[in-house]
């Protein structure tokens, strides 16, 4: 459990995060989402500590981190595969760690065996590609056996096989039981690993949502209609002040109506339907639909969805 | 104990202290074996055995430098201050671990030169007889063991490698032997530059090798201890800075 209240971090100029209240829950792979800049790491290290916040605090089981006697036992973190000596070998690395929370030396070998790292646990970490680095650092995370863990933007550039390896170790970590928090720009990543999500946008809280609620909230259902009558089924619903929009020559969308609704209209006029169906927008749609009047974040959010948007168009 | 073992795991498990212990200890037996070959066995006292003992020192000043300084170049201070968030404690036995570490590598290298210069010169009068001679020697350890503190401190205060060696070998080689050179209160100040009394505590009592020959000797305020307890002041106050400082800003 992560519980942050009224978080704020400035540098300088820059309000890094702003505000931010949250509380992530144990059992549940929660994503952190927003484009690049957005407060996330910063966010990540005030939770571990490094960085002091301005303003607010936050809680980790209950206790600041500073408070917490042997730190690895309550959380683990990966903010970054890079922050390794890299002269020193994995072993050494995760044995200082270890030591400075009281961890027996076999707890070392049984994390590196659990990342598959053993057989390079004498080598430099320098040496190590970056999704090894990236293993290397997770098993720094589970060193303790924590109850929480933070991992910033772990899937970052590592190929499809590390990318899945990781996706799946988080939400068997969550699946334990565990507090997972995990941070990415990239939504469709987040929509395939976090049952919960975090949305930031230039430091500021914008949502906090099931990634399934999300989506239902941000994007609007639109019922989609294809008949031989649609100008007489047109008609009727623009009599009842319905918001209706034509998709070719026989299709039309209706939007904030159910197909229960659409389909006893056009029976009770005795008209024919082909077609009567929900549809659903994409959970990038939805983003862009939660935060796109806010013209702020246009580029942000072009560069979220890795889909273009105008600049200057206004909606 | 737990933050000592640490620290000493994460400093012998890098190879640059090991090459830095190394040089230090090579680059002062050399010159020492320069100096005695090229002296007659008058010349060679038990000071004089330790007259390189400078260049040793400012080798481990580095190694201790770097102790923090590439912690923060790679940044492991963070994975550090993550799993041991008390930074007082860490940086106290950082500062442990490396003035030891320091602190054996000096005696090393006191005891080797005077060691051979024995065997260059069994002629020579190289007898530790005294306790001015015993602390010419077996001092020598002494002083790296504060000088580490400082340069560690000095690492802490700025991150940066390059920038603390900077500062330190230019302050060391340069700046404490330029102050004198300040009309009137130049030699005032020297006086109570660190490095000026951690120099007194080494070589004092050592006779010039000819009558009236050498530097002028300093009329210092102080006595030999006194330069050391002061060296070692201004040390832990640079440590204390640096630890002060790392506590409010971010890691
Ligand atoms: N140490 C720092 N000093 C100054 N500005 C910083 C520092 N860390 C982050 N920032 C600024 O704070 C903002 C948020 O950065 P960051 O937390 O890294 O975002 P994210 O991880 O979401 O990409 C950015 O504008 C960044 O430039
Ligand atoms: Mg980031």
């Amino acid at each position: 459990m992560i519980e942050a209240r009224g978080l704020t971090k400035r540098y300088g100029d820059t309000l890094a995060v702003d505000d931010l209240t949250f509380a992530v829950q144990p059992g549940r792979v929660t994503g952190f989402l927003g484009p690049n800049g957005a407060g996330k790491s910063t966010t990540m290290r005030i939770v571990l500590g490094l960085d002091h916040p301005t303003a607010g605090e936050v809680l980790i089981a209950g206790k600041h981190y500073r408070e917490l006697e042997r730190p690895l036992h309550t959380v683990g973190a990966l903010l970054d595969a890079k922050w390794v000596h890299p002269n020193r070998s994995a072993r050494s690395h995760l044995r200082w760690m270890a030591r400075a929370n009281k961890l027996p030396y076999k707890r070392v070998d049984e994390v590196l065996e659990l990342v598959g790292l053993a057989s390079v646990a004498g080598k430099r970490a320098g040496g190590f590609s970056l999704g090894m680095a990236q293993r290397l650092g997770i098993a720094g995370a589970l060193l303790g056996d924590p109850e929480v863990l933070l991992f910033d933007e772990p899937v970052n550039g590592l190929d499809p096989e590390g990318i899945l390896w990781i996706r799946q170790f988080m939400q068997r970590l969550a699946s334990e039981g565990r507090t997972v928090f995990v941070s990415s720009h990239l939504l469709s990543e987040m929509a395939l690993t976090a049952t919960d999500l975090l949305v930031i946008g230039r430091g500021r809280l914008i949502s906090q949502t099931s990634t399934q609620d999300f989506v239902e909230q941000a994007s609007e259902a639109t019922v989609r209609v294809r008949s031989r009558e649609l100008d007489k089924l047109g008609a009727l619903m623009t009599e009842r002040g319905w918001a209706t929009r034509p998709d070719g020559a026989d299709v039309l969308v209706v939007s904030g109506k159910t197909t229960d609704e659409v389909g006893e209209l056009a029976g009770e006029a005795q008209i024919v339907l082909h077609e009567l169906a929900t549809q659903r927008g994409s959970l990038e749609e939805a983003f862009i639909q939660m935060t796109g009047h806010d013209v702020e974040f246009r580029s942000e959010i072009a560069e979220l969805v890795g889909a273009p948007v105008a600049q200057g168009a206004t909606p | 104990m737990t933050l000592l073992a640490v620290e000493r795991i994460k400093l012998v498990s890098t190879r640059s202290p090991w090459w830095c212990a190394g040089i230090a200890l090579l680059i002062t037996l050399g010159f020492t074996a320069l100096f005695v070959a090229n002296s007659d066995d008058l010349a060679v006292t038990v000071g004089s055995t330790q007259f390189a003992f400078n260049l040793g020192m400012i080798i481990i000043m580095v190694m201790a430098a770097l102790a923090i300084t590439t912690e923060y170049r790679f940044s492991t201070i963070k994975t550090t201050f993550q799993a041991a968030p008390n930074r007082t404690a860490v940086l106290a036995a950082k500062a442990a671990v490396v003035a030891l570490a320091a602190g054996v590598v000096g005696e090393i290298t006191a005891f080797a030169t005077y060691g051979l210069a024995r065997l260059m010169k069994p002629a020579a009068d190289l007898g530790l007889d005294n306790p001015a001679e015993w602390r010419q020697v077996a001092g020598i350890g002494l002083i790296y063991f504060f000088a580490a503190i400082l340069a560690l401190g000095v690492g802490i205060l700025v991150r940066q490698s390059a920038a603390a060696i900077s500062i330190l070998l230019v302050y060391t080689l340069l700046v404490e032997n330029l102050i004198v050179l300040i009309p009137t209160v130049g030699e005032q100040i020297q006086k109570w530059m660190p490095f000026t009394a951690a120099n007194h505590f080494a070589t004092a009592g050592i006779p010039a090798p000819v009558e009236g020959q050498g530097p002028p000797l300093l009329d210092l305020p102080y006595g030999p201890w006194g330069g050391l307890a002061y060296f070692a002041a201004i040390s832990v106050a640079i440590l204390v800075a640096g630890i002060v400082v790392t506590n409010r800003r971010d890691a």
